[in-house]
């Protein structure tokens, strides 16, 4: 569904990402690990467009490289980022419309009925502006805002960051149950244990490059990467 | 000063802050939404009255009928500017604050140019309206027609603007000016609703410039003077904020109509500036804007 | 030797030749109008340096200069026609009133950032503007006169000769510059550095911001108003309409903004190419008040913000020294 080539990107003049190929294919979920700076971030970014980049990208047979950032989300890719980036002054209930908004058509909402069956708080506090949300409550906001442009490949980026422990498997649950849906999904996660547990396969980046791929399972047994990641 | 006179006073100070208000409040829409001051801001207005005085001349009709005409050609004009200049300065990578103000200020004296080239620098005004030269005498105070018309204009321009505010793309605009990287993730194309926030920008002074031109003569000039009370406007309301902009034009309004009372007309705009001034004393982001 | 002492002597003796060939400059050419573009350009080179102190060189975008040159003008007018004081002494009159206003200024308006400030200070100029504009004792609207005392230096007036004023002009250019200069090399420009990046950071820093500020604004200030007594002296008449204008403020800082912003040399090149076309542009088409000088000035104007963010200086590699950051 997702295929990545040779992709190589810049940030700030540092080398980011070279030489990175990677797929995803339909319905599965596919981990990315890998320390802070490994260029998960840019990665990501990469593929949403915000990044400038070399190589290739293409979903569902459409070249992403060269699209803006607003054509790759209507193309079908949706992007929790780093940090949430909610519209902190806007209530809730905006927030998830705004996800909408490129979507026409009578049943533009419909996802809305999704996004309450997978995160049952936020449609308590749907008139509460998002800043008043907990950091959980926060980041289910995000995966809710970018459901709403209903995406057939939904990409995370770190959705444990920042978050109480308790309402970490709440967000791994959630992200296992919108897999279950039929969607997609691409996570990058420092949280190796959880991210390997609910990924069919993985790919361990370090410093902008694929060192190690394959079944989340088999990475999670690799001695090397316990040691490197897990300290172990 | 009798009590009837100082009404006087304070009801022209109304009618003109609100006029004043308006041209703020399209310049405080596209500050907010990008961090751009517009210095062509008065010179848009001056287009509008420009467009109404020669619709006028050619067809004879009243600026009244004019108005949505003028407002939708700002609007066009509003987002072309945005897309052919606007555009280009928020793309460049060095001296970006300045050279937003000395892009914009360069269009401002292009436009004042092409103004003189095509209408000459003669002041000019626009008779034979429907409300010239009438008054209302409300118990003793004076309105004229023309001014009490604009201001109420003026009035439902703000009441529509905050109506957008509450449409799916008002709370686009407000998504964007809050985080402009973050919109595109779903699906909005921020180009697009900075060039309709630019549009909403000039239409608002737009509208302000036809129904000022109602009963104010029309020069190259005359953007200028509004432009700056506009920029202490939204300056003293807090830049982005459309509240503000309003009460802010309210305050300005009187107080340059106390002023010309108490000193000469001449000096009236010294009085909003010292208060201006005064007021960013003690907080330093407007009356209404956020700290 | 390090690199930066090499290349301030390289920027000292790149000026040293300039300096040669514009003072030969206006030997063989007697045409009035020709040296009166070069006595406006070097007047407007010096006022873009002045500005560029504040403006570039410590970040503070001021668009209300004109308050500081048509004070200047203004002092030394009133001095010279009332109590006949040489307007050598005035110059250094109008240098110390407009330097204090600018610090009298200063020290409300620092407080506020960005668009605050520059707006801040276009108040204050239009503020100054009115007063005059309705203060008879300094002849309000209608100005003042300057009176013809004779031909000499000592008064500065010259009956027709511009060689003199020329040189005036050149030697106001030729301070700001090495003013800069100076600053640039020395603790001040480290700290006006400083607080142009990052006012925060300078802090930390130990920079004390306020007073860095101020600094800037007395030298910028005070070096305009000796520029605005320079030009009075010149053409002989003052009114606010031509010392103490929106417009005026606007001309002072531009060939410092199309020039480069912060670099020693942008106000120079910038006041060199704005100064000659706006001036040119007004006689040859704008002389039946057509607007077409106007467009042209306001699309160049657009055109180098746009292409040039860090002005036209970084046409010139070598030259861009402390380009803009």
């Amino acid at each position: 569904m997702l295929h990545i080539d040779q992709l190589s990107a810049s940030y700030r003049g540092l080398k980011a990402l070279q030489g990175v190929s990677l797929d995803v294919a339909k319905g599965e979920i596919v981990a990315v690990v890998g320390a802070n700076g490994a260029g998960k971030t840019t990665l990501l970014k990469s593929i949403a467009g915000l990044v400038t980049t070399e190589g290739s990208i293409t979903f569902d047979g459409q070249d992403l490289r060269r699209l803006k950032p607003h054509l790759v989300s209507r193309a079908g890719v949706g992007l929790v980022p780093e940090g949430r980036r909610l519209f902190p002054r806007l209530s809730v209930d905006d927030n998830l419309r705004l996800g909408a908004y490129a979507i026409t058509g009578p049943d533009r909402f419909k996802p809305l009925d999704l996004v309450f069956t997978l995160f049952p708080r936020l449609q308590e506090r749907l008139t509460q502006r998002a800043e008043t949300l907990s950091g959980g409550e926060q980041q289910m906001l995000a995966i809710g805002r970018a459901l709403m442009s209903q995406p057939r490949l939904l990409m995370l980026d770190e959705p444990s960051q920042g978050i109480m422990p308790k309402l970490v498997d709440d967000i791994f649950c959630a992200i296992q149950r919108i897999r279950d849906l039929g969607l997609t999904v691409l996570l990058v996660e420092q949280r190796l244990v959880e991210a390997l547990e609910i990924a069919d396969r993985a790919y361990v980046l370090q410093t902008g490059r694929i060192v190690m791929s394959g079944p989340a399972a088999d990475i999670a047994g690799n001695a090397a990467v316990r040691r490197a990641y897990l300290g172990l | 000063m009798s009590l009837d006179a100082m009404l006087q006073v304070a009801a022209s100070g109304l009618l003109m802050g609100l006029i004043y208000a308006l041209v703020a409040a399209g310049l405080s829409l596209i500050f907010g939404l990008m961090d751009v001051v517009n210095f062509a801001h008065g010179e848009l207005m001056m287009i509008a009255m420009y467009a109404v005085f020669s619709l006028w001349q050619a067809s004879g009709l009243d600026p009244f009928i004019l108005l949505p005409l003028v407002a939708a050609l700002l609007f066009g004009l509003g987002m072309a500017i945005y897309r052919l200049l606007i555009a280009r300065a928020l793309a460049v990578r060095f001296n970006k604050g300045m050279v937003q103000i000395f892009a914009t200020f360069g269009l401002a004296i292009f436009i004042r140019g092409l103004a003189q080239m095509i209408f000459g620098g003669e002041f000019r005004s626009i008779t034979g309206t429907w409300l010239g030269g009438r008054t209302w005498n409300l118990a003793g105070i004076y309105l004229p027609l023309p001014q009490l018309a604009a201001s109420l204009v003026c009035l439902l321009a703000f009441a529509g603007l905050l109506l957008i505010g509450r449409t799916e793309f008002g709370r686009a605009l407000e998504a964007t000016r809050e985080d402009r990287e973050a919109v595109a993730l779903i699906g909005i194309d921020r180009d697009r609703i900075f060039a309709l926030g630019w549009g909403l920008g000039a239409a608002t002074v737009g509208v302000a410039g036809v129904m000022l031109a109602g009963f104010y003569y029309v020069s190259p000039n005359v953007g200028a003077n509004f432009a700056l009370i506009a920029y202490v406007t939204v300056a003293l309301g807090g830049f982005g904020s459309l509240l503000g902009a309003l009460g802010a034009g309210l305050l300005i309004g009187e107080v340059e109509a106390i002023t010309a009372q108490l000193l000469e007309p001449s000096l009236k705009q010294v009085g909003m500036f010292a208060i201006y001034l005064a007021v960013l004393m003690f907080r330093p982001r407007g009356l209404f804007g956020k700290i | 030797m390090n690199a930066i002492t090499q290349r301030r002597r390289r920027e000292a003796i790149t000026a040293a030749l300039l300096l040669a060939f514009l003072i030969a400059l206006p030997l063989p050419i007697h045409d009035v109008y020709t040296r009166n573009l070069f006595i406006i350009t070097l007047l407007f080179a010096g006022l873009a340096q002045s500005w560029n102190i504040l403006g570039g060189l410590c970040g503070q975008i001021s668009l209300g200069h004109s308050l500081y040159f048509g004070i200047g003008a203004y002092v030394s007018t009133l001095l010279f026609v009332g109590p006949h004081i040489s307007p050598w002494l005035g110059m250094c009159a109008a240098f110390g009133t407009a330097g204090l206003l600018a610090l009298l200024v200063g020290w409300p308006c620092f407080r506020l950032s960005g668009h605050y400030y520059a707006i801040a200070t276009v108040v204050v100029q239009e503020i100054g503007y009115l007063l005059f504009l309705n203060w008879d004792w300094v002849g309000a609207a209608s100005g003042v006169y300057i009176p013809f005392r004779g031909e000499s230096w000592l008064g500065l007036q010259f009956r027709t000769a511009k060689l003199p004023y020329f040189y005036l002009t050149l030697a106001f250019a030729t301070l700001t510059w090495l003013i800069a200069w100076w600053i640039e090399g020395s603790r001040l420009g480290y700290t006006f550095r400083a607080v142009k990046d990052d006012a925060i950071a300078a802090r930390s820093l130990g920079v004390r911001i306020f007073p860095s500020k101020m600094a800037a604004a007395f030298i910028s200030g005070g070096l305009t108003g000796m520029g605005g007594a320079i030009f009075a002296q010149y053409v002989g008449y003052i009114d606010p309409d031509s010392i103490l204008s929106g417009p005026l403020s606007i001309l002072i800082a531009l060939p410092a903004v199309l020039g480069g912003v912060g670099t020693l040399w942008g106000p120079l090149l910038g006041a060199a190419v704005l100064i000659p076309l706006r001036e040119l542009s007004s006689t040859f088409l704008g002389g039946s008040g057509s607007g077409v000088d106007l467009m042209l000035y306001g699309a160049l104007i657009m055109v180098v913000a746009l292409l040039r963010p860090q002005g036209l200086v970084s046409l010139f590699p070598r030259a861009k020294t402390e380009a803009a950051r």
